[in-house]
């Protein structure tokens, strides 16, 4: 199958850019290095080709009841203008997707969705639609998508925002200009840094790049994605296929605040309640490794039982340690219990610590 | 005078030690190292076998023995700056001493311009 190309796909191969493959796209990893790409973000800003992302339009008299029913968190709770993460449930409470849902109106919301999933996640919403007055619509290459990360981000973009970035506040958005073309604009991200993510038609999406280069006069740098999962890690944001999929449920991945049990039924709804009610089998937590890199999938033990397993594992480039998630048996969950991660064959002691393992310049709602 | 692996170490020998490592190239492949997993002292290997590991900040790599023989001595500086790897995979990057039980595969190792028509055509 040939691999998807995201409108800036020959200006990163212009760049230099190494690139692979990703989700069937084939995506920027970095520029000049993972670490140095890391840095800007965390200490200046850095931008993202994030176009890879799904986008999926709901509109209808019942599109608010009907997301309501397929993700956890509660868009009837929201004003128009703003946004909430939420993980999106089977029945039985494992996770299709997490996803970002901006909602535009009482009949009108936006689904952003990860690349990998925009084909299954919309073949399950449409399967969902029942008597719900609702047109679903897979409208992911209609937008190209910029994420502009880092604490000096909005200092930076206000030069070319043709809207207030101030009165954008956390998990919000707005529509306007940047760079003269017409954006969805909010303040959302992936890294723990404040910062924006604005979607846009394709076409402006080279000119746009190349813009917000210029004006960070240095200080913005391109980044790939081996940065965008750093950043993400440090951050404990989850990774779907990583640390979250359909075999994990939102209670068990520490989710739990994007759980509304207050709505009256949502995908999922019965086996979470019944989790809240007896508690978790096992549980996503963070971890120092005493030496050496814990990678997704490698074993965790107590003792010489197996009890868990990794989920994302690297060295943090802002701490500096060798850092991991994972989920374990919830006997052995607690903060400060020292358990070991099988590397290379050997059990490398690993203690649970608490997460995010680090916190940003990130505004908080 | 080294010479490469097609998996991407060089050696270079001096009487009956062998100091090995990853190629330029290889460390321009992985990015960023951020942990050498170094051998044991002590250690024996076979050439072709695995040495150690090396992680990068997306994956861990295995580095194979270019030669047989015992591990004599590890690169102590990579437990701290595992970046000397990307800075100087050939020099100051060195991983690994091994005391060689046979000279002679050091005759079948590819040369820097093999080893460079090599990755070439592997392109």
């Amino acid at each position: 199958m040939e691999l998807k190309k995201t409108p800036l796909w020959s200006e990163h191969k212009r760049m230099g850019a190494k690139l692979v493959e990703f989700g069937g796209w084939e995506m920027p990893l970095q520029y000049t290095s993972i670490i140095e790409e890391h840095k800007s973000v965390r200490e200046k800003a850095g931008i993202f080709d994030v176009s890879h992302m799904g986008e999926i339009l709901v509109e209808g008299a019942d599109a608010i009841p009907f997301v309501d029913n397929l993700i956890t968190n509660s868009v009837s709770k929201l004003k128009s203008g703003e946004i909430c993460y939420s993980p999106m449930c089977y029945e039985n409470a494992t996770i299709v997707d997490d996803l970002l849902a901006y909602k535009f109106s009482e009949n009108k919301v936006l689904l952003v969705v990860n690349a990998s999933n925009t084909d299954k996640d919309f073949e399950w919403i449409e399967s969902q639609k029942r008597g719900y007055r609702v047109d679903v619509k897979n409208v992911s290459n209609d937008y190209a998508q910029i994420a502009f990360q880092g604490s000096i981000a909005e200092k930076i973009l206000k030069k070319v925002a043709g809207v207030d970035l101030s009165k954008i506040s956390f998990y919000t958005f707005t529509t306007g200009q940047i760079n003269g073309i017409n954006c969805i604009v909010s303040r959302t991200g992936y890294t723990g840094e404040d910062g924006f993510e604005f979607y846009f038609e394709p076409a402006a999406a080279i000119a746009m790049w190349r813009k917000l280069i210029e004006i960070g006069n240095g200080d913005v740098k391109p980044c790939g994605l081996g940065a965008r999962d750093t950043l993400r890690f440090e951050a404990c944001y989850m990774l779907y296929g990583n640390d979250i999929d359909d075999t994990t449920t939102p209670l068990e991945a520490g989710l739990g605040w994007t759980v509304d049990f207050t709505k009256p039924s949502f995908n999922g709804k019965d086996v979470l309640e019944k989790q809240r009610e007896v508690g978790v089998s096992k549980r996503l937590r963070g971890f120092e490794i005493d030496g050496g890199i814990a990678r997704h999938g490698y074993e965790i033990f107590a003792e010489d039982r197996k009890i868990g397993r990794v989920t994302s594992g690297t060295k943090s480039p802002t701490l500096n340690r060798s850092l991991a998630l994972g989920y374990v048996d919830t006997e052995h969950a607690k903060i400060g219990n020292t358990l070991s991660v099988d590397i290379h064959g050997k059990k490398i002691n690993s203690t649970v610590i608490k997460t995010p393992f680090y916190r940003g310049s990130v505004k908080s709602k | 005078m080294k010479k490469y692996l097609k998996t991407h170490e060089w050696a270079e020998i001096n009487g009956k030690i062998a100091t090995v490592g990853i190629s330029d190239h290889a460390q321009n492949q992985l990015g960023d190292v951020v942990y050498v997993n170094l051998p044991d002292v002590g250690k024996k290997v076979k050439a072709g076998e695995i040495l150690c590991s090396v992680e990068s900040v997306k994956s861990a790599s295995d580095v194979y023995a270019p030669l047989s023989g015992k591990v004599v001595e590890v690169n102590k500086t990579l437990e701290a700056s595992p970046e000397l790897v990307n800075k100087s995979a050939e020099g100051d990057g060195w991983i690994a001493k091994i005391e060689v039980s046979n000279p002679n595969e050091f005759n079948s190792l590819l040369d820097k311009s093999a080893y460079d028509k090599f990755i070439e055509e592997s392109n």
